[in-house]
């Protein structure tokens, strides 16, 4: 058997789960997560063995369209995306165990949740546009009906409908796209789509409706409004997986159109996608910095992570159209690297995100704290996935990073001058971006685990299960792993790098030491194990001599703060006066952040009130005029409703009249 | 390594002492930072009730990441052991997990010192280090690598010549050198009881040998700023690999003596400039942000600048 009938297999079997899940009833939910999770792994599997031994496989199954049929077909991307996809399924359908033992209301998920995965797997695998698009759009039906899984909340229910409005908009625009491929003649298959060539207009607006079709599904900005509302709507593991494997899913299909089945495009289609994600990346993280609500503030961290990853696309673009491939090739593979990192700390942070809220039973910061205490190993492997984000060495976020960094670095060569101007400072944005999220991520762990209890609830808060934490220990060690041998996963990437940039950053597993080089050794180079050996040698040295030369004594005491400390938890910094000093310096520009302080008069029993308020950007230019509109245009249409039989066929009558008319005149 | 340790603290004395000459103070010797540390270092540590594990870890991970990035930078010599293990991004990242670990403690015994402490330093740094990284690209471009001793060996060499991208990207390093290591403007080292302390905030509640190593560090990271802008913008007298052992002892009088330059510099500013308020300071290192940005665009523009 080929992989891709294996993938396929799999695919097919975890679309099937759904329907069993909903006959086995909610005593199975255990049993679905397991499976599941089997299933995930064995794509994973799949996965790497196709993107290790190379080689393509085709298959055609007799569904879908008649005459089309279903092509599917794994190469190297897919194979890519398939074990990035396995593995988050994998540790997070392990982390559902654990979570299903708590779940009161378990039928409103697991008839959905496999499903989902099976989905976004036959995304991965369609080879023709009917079986992408109609995958496409079951992935976000199920992913929807997992939005609302709380359906009980009317946040929630209004972030469903949020949803479904931007996924129904986003999956027009891949239709309109993929029509415009497809051509007069209705070439549906990749292969036919692969082999036409079009006009670097069309080609333009193809990869506009990309950008608004699979871009508004990963999180681009102005398009991103809808996801932090959805993403932490849904149950913790479900929105691990759509923050940690959907948004993917949706690179993927924007990677698939745009590098493989487009052909070449001119230069000048880059700036936009530059631009757009270096914004993105900017925008996400502000708010991403004001949020105090723990879920929200992941979802934000999602955008800017999509931001960096469509940054380092762009690149890869503008290199590709002036011929640049081995510098096409490293931002393109710093891209896919910075794409499998984001699945593994994302879902764990939406993991240990799920166990604090099941802990403490709520999502709010400010309610939080002191949680290093009571959820020792939560709180170790949440430091993990904090640091990886942040881009710290020696962990995976900063080699992604650092790659993207020096793929920036090659702009130069270019020879458009507006790309070499741009290149800098879209590098100058990220280096902004990773700054605010380092800060981003002090004050979520820093208020959330760290301090003094804020709440009951987080004084009394125990540890997560040991499901939970088995899922939450496997993607920590994956961060460091892919911090400490970045060079190991660079080679693997390889063969995709050479698939769609026609190039492949060097090999690295010879390079001495696991040292990660680019380009060149007296250009750059970054040992992450060694960085890592070094840190914690001269640590421990340091402790072990101190403590043996010098002194180990211990004594407790109270909290010293300047001599005067207050017992109250409210005396500590909370989410937002940890915000505080950039909601100044930039959120008063970009969010149009304001306080209001309400202070009564001496005398007046009211209490004072100190208010802060931002709004999002995109929510105020893009989405509320557009609701808006839409509104006034259904009020409008809205007379024809009521109309008498003989008006209604007079309209019949002339709108004939005007199609036939308009019919001759174009002939 | 165990050079830039051991003179890490005479360069926070010879500071000291200038600024208290300056002042017409007699000021303590050079050699009492390494007093203050080892008697710091004997005491007993007296920790918060509810202090967790990481703010006892803290102290070493930030000591270990400072001096790991520290022994990073070509001091009299490049092409040293190991150089080859970060470049300067990196080695501006590590200084970047060391400030996370400083800021994660301040905020772990949950006083409202290390809290104030803690989010000013983020928002000091959410600037200073896309400006650092600015830089980097600048001299990346100009030396066409990012590896500090190839950095070094190309301004060495007489092709470089004067720049104006250059001399930007002088005065936006030291601006962040200024903000990274809280000396006045931006911070005042000296200052406690303060409500505009960021550094000394944070460090509040440590005590015995966990502020012995954060002290450590911080004289660390001044002398690794201080190294970093000789040996980028005044590379003269470095040692190459594989040189006659007398090359290495006049380069290391060389490294010396630029270190003391510099310390002598930073004390004059220092006495001649007022601390400005805290919200003053993103514009300071907005500044130092757009000389970076100019640097590197002014590159592009023209070859020659």
């Amino acid at each position: 058997m080929a992989p891709i009938d294996l993938a396929a297999l799999a695919a097919g079997a975890l679309l099937a789960l759904g329907p069993l899940a909903i006959m086995a009833g909610r005593r199975a939910a255990s049993g679905v997560y397991i499976a599941s999770g089997l299933i995930c792994a064995a794509v994973a599997g799949i996965g790497l063995f196709a993107l290790l031994t190379g080689g393509v496989s085709t298959t055609v199954l007799p569904i879908g369209l008649p005459w089309l049929g279903a092509h599917l077909r794994l190469d190297a991307l897919s194979a890519f995306f398939a074990t990035v996809l396995g593995i988050g399924g994998a540790a997070v359908s392990l982390y559902a165990v654990g979570y299903a033992r708590h779940d009161d209301d378990p039928m409103r998920v697991i008839p959905f949740y496999p499903g989902f995965l099976g989905a976004m797997l036959a995304v991965l695998l369609a080879d023709d546009a009917f079986s992408f698009l109609m995958s496409w759009e079951v992935m976000s039906l199920l992913s929807w009906a997992l939005v609302l899984a709380h359906h009980h909340d009317p946040e929630a229910r209004r972030a469903g409908f949020v949803y479904l409005v931007m996924a129904a908009i986003g999956t027009m625009a891949l239709l309109l796209a993929f029509g415009l491929m497809a051509g007069p003649d209705g070439g549906y298959a990749f292969d036919t789509i692969r082999a036409t060539t079009r006009t670097p207009l069309v080609a333009a607006i193809i990869l506009g409706l990309m950008l608004l079709g699979a871009g508004s599904k990963a999180g681009l900005a102005p398009f991103h409004a809808w996801l932090p509302l959805a993403h932490p709507a849904a149950p913790s593991h479900v929105s691990a997986l759509m923050s940690g494997v959907m948004t993917k899913v949706a690179l993927y299909g924007f990677i698939r159109v745009v590098f493989d089945l487009m052909g070449p495009q001119a230069w000048w289609a880059s700036p936009a996608v530059i631009l757009m994600g270096a914004g993105t990346a900017v925008l996400g993280i502000i708010l991403a910095m004001m949020e105090g609500d723990l879920k929200r503030a992941l979802a934000y961290s999602t955008i800017e992570n999509i931001g960096v990853i469509f940054t380092a696309l762009g690149l890869a673009m503008a290199f590709r159209a002036n011929g640049m491939e081995a510098a096409a090739a490293l931002a393109f593979s710093a891209a896919l690297f910075h794409i499998f990192n984001h699945m593994a700390f994302k879902s764990l942070l939406f993991m240990g995100a799920g166990a604090t809220l099941t802990a403490t039973g709520t999502r709010s910061l400010d309610r939080m704290g002191g949680l290093i205490h009571q959820m020792p190993v939560t709180a170790a492997l949440m430091l993990v996935a904090v640091l990886a984000i942040s881009a710290l060495p020696p962990l995976n976020g900063f080699a992604s990073e650092w790659l993207i960094f020096q793929s920036i670095l090659l702009s130069p060569g270019l020879p458009e001058p507006s790309l070499q101007m741009l290149a800098p400072a879209a590098g100058g944005l990220l280096a902004l971006a990773a700054a605010l999220a380092a800060a981003a991520f002090v004050r979520i762990y820093g208020v959330g685990f760290l301090g003094r209890p804020r709440s009951d609830a987080a004084r009394d808060a125990v540890e997560a299960d040991r499901a939970s934490l088995a899922a939450m220990g496997l993607l920590a060690a994956l961060c460091v792993f892919a911090g400490l041998f970045p060079g190991l996963i660079l080679d693997a990437l390889a063969p995709v790098a050479s698939q769609l940039t026609g190039a492949h950053v060097p090999a690295q597993a010879g390079q001495p030491w696991l040292t990660l080089t680019p380009v060149a050794a007296t250009r750059s180079t970054y040992n992450g194990l060694l960085v890592a050996v070094f840190i914690a040698l001269s640590g421990w040295l340091a402790a072990a001599l101190v403590h043996r030369l010098a002194s180990r004594d211990v004594r407790r005491g109270p909290a010293w703060d300047c001599g005067f400390p207050n017992i109250d938890p409210i005396t500590q910094y909370g989410a937002g006066s940890f915000a505080q000093p950039i909601r100044r310096t930039l959120g008063t520009v970009l969010l149009r952040a304001r306080e209001s302080v309400d202070m009564p008069e001496p005398g007046d029993l009211r209490p004072a009130r100190h208010e802060v308020s931002y709004e999002d950007p995109a929510w105020l230019t893009l989405y509320a005029p557009v609701a808006r509109m839409v509104d006034a245009a259904a009020t409008y249409v809205n007379r024809f409703q009521f109309l008498t039989i003989r008006r209604y066929l007079s309209l019949v009558f002339a709108s004939l009249i005007l199609l036939l008319t308009g019919l001759t005149l174009w002939h | 390594m165990a050079l830039v340790i051991a003179l890490a603290p005479v360069l926070t004395g010879v500071v000291r002492k200038m600024k208290a000459r300056l002042m017409r103070r007699r000021g303590a010797s050079i050699l009492q930072p390494w007093r203050d540390i080892l008697r710091l270092m004997r005491k007993e540590v007296v920790l918060a009730d509810n202090a967790s594990w990481l703010f006892r870890v803290a102290p070493y991970v930030i000591f270990a990441a400072t001096w790991v990035a520290a022994a990073l930078v070509p001091t009299f010599a490049t092409g040293l052991q190991f150089s080859w293990t970060a470049d300067l991004i990196a080695i501006v990242a590590l200084l970047g997990s060391a400030r996370f670990f400083l800021a994660l403690a301040g905020m772990d015994v949950g006083t409202a010192f290390g809290g104030i402490g803690s989010s000013r330093e983020m928002m000091i740094a959410t600037l200073a280090e896309p400006a650092m990284l600015l830089i980097t690209f600048s001299l990346a471009l100009i030396a066409g690598s990012t590896q500090l001793s190839t950095i070094a060996e190309v301004m060495a060499s007489p092709a470089v010549g004067l720049r104006v991208s250059l001399g930007m990207a002088l005065v936006a390093m030291v601006m962040v050198a200024l903000a990274e290591n809280a000396r006045i403007p931006v911070d005042n080292p000296a200052t406690h009881l303060e409500l505009t302390m960021v550094h000394e905030a944070m460090v509040l509640e440590y005590s015995g040998r966990h502020l012995a190593m954060i002290e450590l560090a911080a004289a660390l990271k001044l002398l690794l700023y201080i190294s970093l802008i000789a040996c980028v913008f005044a590379p003269w007298g470095i040692a190459a690999p594989g040189a006659a052992p007398v090359t290495y002892l006049t380069a290391t009088l060389a490294y010396l003596a630029k270190l003391t330059l510099g310390g002598a510099a930073l004390a004059a500013f220092e006495t001649s400039i007022a601390k400005m308020r805290v919200f003053r300071v993103p514009d300071f290192l907005g500044a130092a942000l757009m000389l970076g940005l100019l640097g590197t665009l002014l590159l592009f523009v023209s070859r020659g600048l």
